[in-house]
């Protein structure tokens, strides 16, 4: 007989355990000889930049001090930002009613934060929302129960930042779906106007936009009839992100197959049915990764207002630094700032994947 | 036999549906409609700009471009003084915005692939840097970043007098980054003409090895052999001419630094804020066409036995680079465009440029006209580009 003959168990070396913080360390960071090299002088090149920013950021710095107080420090003055925390957040919102802008950014917050459940996302919700937004808008404005009107001149901040922002990306979004419809309409006038729009607006910088809206948009008005500079940037952020939007929707847009549309047609549905039922849930489905990517660009980009003069949070925090008290606390400031919207991108961009992964109905 | 209708049936013909309900006809309703409100609407705001500009009598046309600029410019590629004309200054513009976004764009690609390769690497360590630097660098504004770094030139480094000197021939102080360069010397130019020579030579050299290895599956290492001609030949040109070693170093004179090369603080920020915040984007670019490879192929070439450089070279990179190739243009073109940030810190790009003249001569039209036809100029110039290659590129399927 010739079987395969079987190792009898008492022969067996006992297997090598994998586990315990040694083993980890070999197998991710000591592998290879080049592996171990680049640890070695990765770690070294930590060794020389974390501990003197740690010393840097927490050892030697001030929280809560004066501006002269920190003159004598080496670290980093933080100060800066508890000691100026109102006007980097609210700008020139009139004395005494500070508690309108934050109230207002509360109510925003909490409404998004509650829409975040897809499982709410019905029309009380939608009614929510407009009453909501009445809500902030006559606490941001004023005029009633008493409230003194404040300008919009006046609203800066903060709550600036993020009205472009939420507004930049909530109106732009149906405005890109129906450009990029339009873009493969079959009718060649509305086909035409749409690539141009969407190739002239991808075309430029958001820049030559802003200036458009500030310098040139006065002269296009009859004469006497002015609109208000902070609708005027609203409106260029929107067109702009709108463009973006389009694209990649188009994209979507192609990737559905033939007979989706085919399936839609044989069931009878009209364009507008079609669209709205079989090809847009699908379509916009599968680019969330690229439309979050634009809407996080489209915030960010709100802070380029500063260039045009808005007092958005990038241009309050900048007139804090020209104050000569704090002047020369720049990183200490930037570094706030950065956090903030770090903190507000990743919070997006890890809700994004969790929708992604929820109305993800593939195999 | 035609059948015997029932009496007093009417005969029903083919109608056709009215106006309202042909798809055909509301079609062209429809654009008559759009095409009708846009030209009214570009109308109405043409006639009230004319209106506008006759009352505050501003001047139209680009007559302006001939006359003096009257403003000085902090750096510039070519000649340029005040007594220029606006033509001038706006070139000097274009060339300062060409000069970052061609250098940025070199390194990001550059610090974008190794920072997207060290994503993709075994040794933790590495990977998780890489993946902190990619994560916090996309999520800041880069106006922010701007700010940023030349706050750092600003505020950090200290004057001219106390300038740091992390070795010789290189300074760090608040009016920039001056460095030692090789005295100009007619060897130079001589090395400079011997490696475009050798440039070209490479690629019609590695042209014909292409084809000779799709001919004869003989393979010619063109690439090895250009790179090995490009250092050597220049060498042998340098020693040639006596190999002049003579440097330009700068010192202190007065306040300022003479001689060696500056660059600007304003250039250095605009450089390192937008090479950081879109080389991050690169490197998620380009560490998603390497895992868009399927292991199959990597395995499958191995298979065939060939080596781990030829694999790289001969199956990974040509279909990464199919996948990395249009989302990277199109952050090359991002970079492009976020150079107009520069009016932000003070760099004299076109836009700032621009800007300037605008508040000179009140013509704000023209200069944002000009604004977006160069920046359209160099988008549309580049999409066609992407067009082409992307056809030749393309996979050619059964």
């Amino acid at each position: 007989m010739n079987t395969p003959q079987q190792p009898s168990r008492a022969y067996l070396a006992a297997p090598i355990r994998k586990i315990g913080a040694l083993a980890w360390f070999k197998d991710n960071l000591f592998n290879t000889w080049y592996n171990s090299l680049l640890t070695v002088l990765t770690l070294v090149g930590l060794w020389f930049i974390v501990p003197p920013f740690l010393k840097w950021a927490f050892i030697d710095s001030l929280w809560y001090s004066s501006a002269e107080a920190c003159r004598d420090i080496e670290g980093a003055c933080w100060s800066i930002v508890p000691n100026n925390i109102k006007f980097i957040i609210l700008g020139f919102f009139p004395e005494g009613q500070e508690w309108r802008p934050i109230l207002a950014m509360i109510m925003l917050l909490s409404l998004v934060f509650y829409s975040k459940e897809r499982t709410r996302w019905n029309k009380r919700l939608g009614w929510f929302w407009a009453i909501g937004l009445i809500i902030m808008g006559s606490l941001m404005y004023g005029g009633l129960f008493g409230m003194p009107v404040v300008e919009t001149a006046q609203w800066s901040g903060l709550p600036l930042t993020m009205m472009l922002s939420f507004f930049g990306m909530v109106a732009a979004y149906p405005l890109g779906v129906l450009l990029a419809l339009g873009r493969r309409s079959k009718m060649p006038a509305i086909k035409t106007l749409c690539v141009v729009y969407i190739e002239m607006i991808r075309g430029v910088p958001l820049i030559s936009l802003l200036f458009m809206s500030s310098i040139l948009f006065p002269l296009f008005l009859p004469d006497g009839m002015t609109i208000d500079k902070v609708l005027r940037a609203q409106v260029a952020i929107i067109l702009f992100t709108a463009a973006y939007i389009a694209e990649v929707v188009r994209g979507g847009l192609q990737a559905m197959p033939r007979g989706q549309y085919e399936a839609a047609d044989s069931l009878g549905l009209n364009y507008r049915q079609t669209m709205r039922l079989i090809i847009l849930p699908q379509a916009l489905k599968i680019v969330i990764p690229p439309t979050v990517g634009i809407l996080l660009s489209a915030f960010k980009d709100t802070s380029l207002v500063v260039i045009i003069a808005l007092y958005d949070v990038l241009k309050t925090t900048k007139v804090t630094l020209s104050n000569p008290k704090w002047t020369g606390y720049s990183t200490e400031a930037y570094i706030f700032l950065a956090v903030l919207y770090f903190i507000c991108c990743y919070a997006m961009s890890s809700y994004s994947r969790r929708l992604e992964k929820e109305l993800h109905t593939g195999h | 036999m035609q059948r015997q209708l029932p009496p007093n049936t009417e005969v029903l013909k083919p109608t056709t549906p009215p106006f309202w309900r042909d798809e055909g006809k509301r079609a062209i309703v429809f654009q008559v409609v759009a095409l009708l409100i846009v030209v009214l609407v570009s109308y109405y705001l043409y006639s009230n700009t004319q209106a506008n500009l006759e009352r505050q009598s501003i001047a139209t046309g680009f007559g302006f471009l001939d006359k003096e600029a009257s403003f000085e410019i902090g750096e510039s590629v070519i000649e340029y003084s005040a007594a220029d004309t606006y033509t001038r200054a706006l070139l000097v513009g274009a060339l300062n915005t060409l000069k970052v976004s061609f250098i940025g764009i070199v390194l990001t690609i550059i610090i974008g692939t190794i920072v997207g390769i060290a994503r993709l690497s075994s040794n933790w360590l590495i990977s998780r840097l890489s993946a902190v630097y990619i994560e916090v660098m996309q999520n800041i504004p880069v106006l922010l970043q701007l700010f940023f770094w030349y706050a750092i030139f600003y505020e950090a480094f200290p004057s001219p007098r106390q300038a740091l000197n992390p070795f010789s021939g290189l300074f760090l102080c608040n009016r920039g980054m001056i460095f030692a360069v090789p005295q100009a010397h007619a060897a130079h130019t001589a090395m400079g003409w011997t490696l475009l020579l050798v440039l070209v030579c490479g690629w019609f050299l590695n042209r014909w090895g292409y084809r000779r290895l799709a001919e004869t599956g003989v393979p010619f290492p063109a690439l090895r052999i250009t790179l090995a001609a490009s250092i050597l030949l220049p060498l042998l040109v340098w020693v040639a001419y006596g190999a002049p070693t003579a440097m330009d170093v700068p010192a202190l004179r007065g306040f300022n630094f003479q001689g060696g090369v500056t660059v600007s603080p304003e250039f250095s920020a605009l450089l390192l804020g937008l090479v950081i915040y879109t080389s991050a984007f690169v490197a998620e670019i380009v560490r998603a066409g390497i895992q868009s490879v399927g292991r199959g192929q990597i395995e499958a070439a191995m298979a065939i036995g060939l080596r781990p450089s030829r694999v790289l070279q001969l199956v990974v990179l040509p279909q990464a680079l199919r996948v990395i190739i249009p989302p990277l243009t199109s952050q090359m073109l991002n970079l492009t465009k976020n150079s107009s940030l520069a009016i932000a810190i003070g760099y004299a790009d076109f836009v700032a440029v621009t800007n300037t003249m605008i508040n000179q001569t009140g013509q704000a039209i023209e200069g944002v006209a000009l604004i977006m036809l160069v920046f359209l100029f160099f988008s549309l110039s580049t999409s066609l580009f992407m067009n082409w290659y992307n056809k030749k590129m393309a996979l050619v399927e059964r």
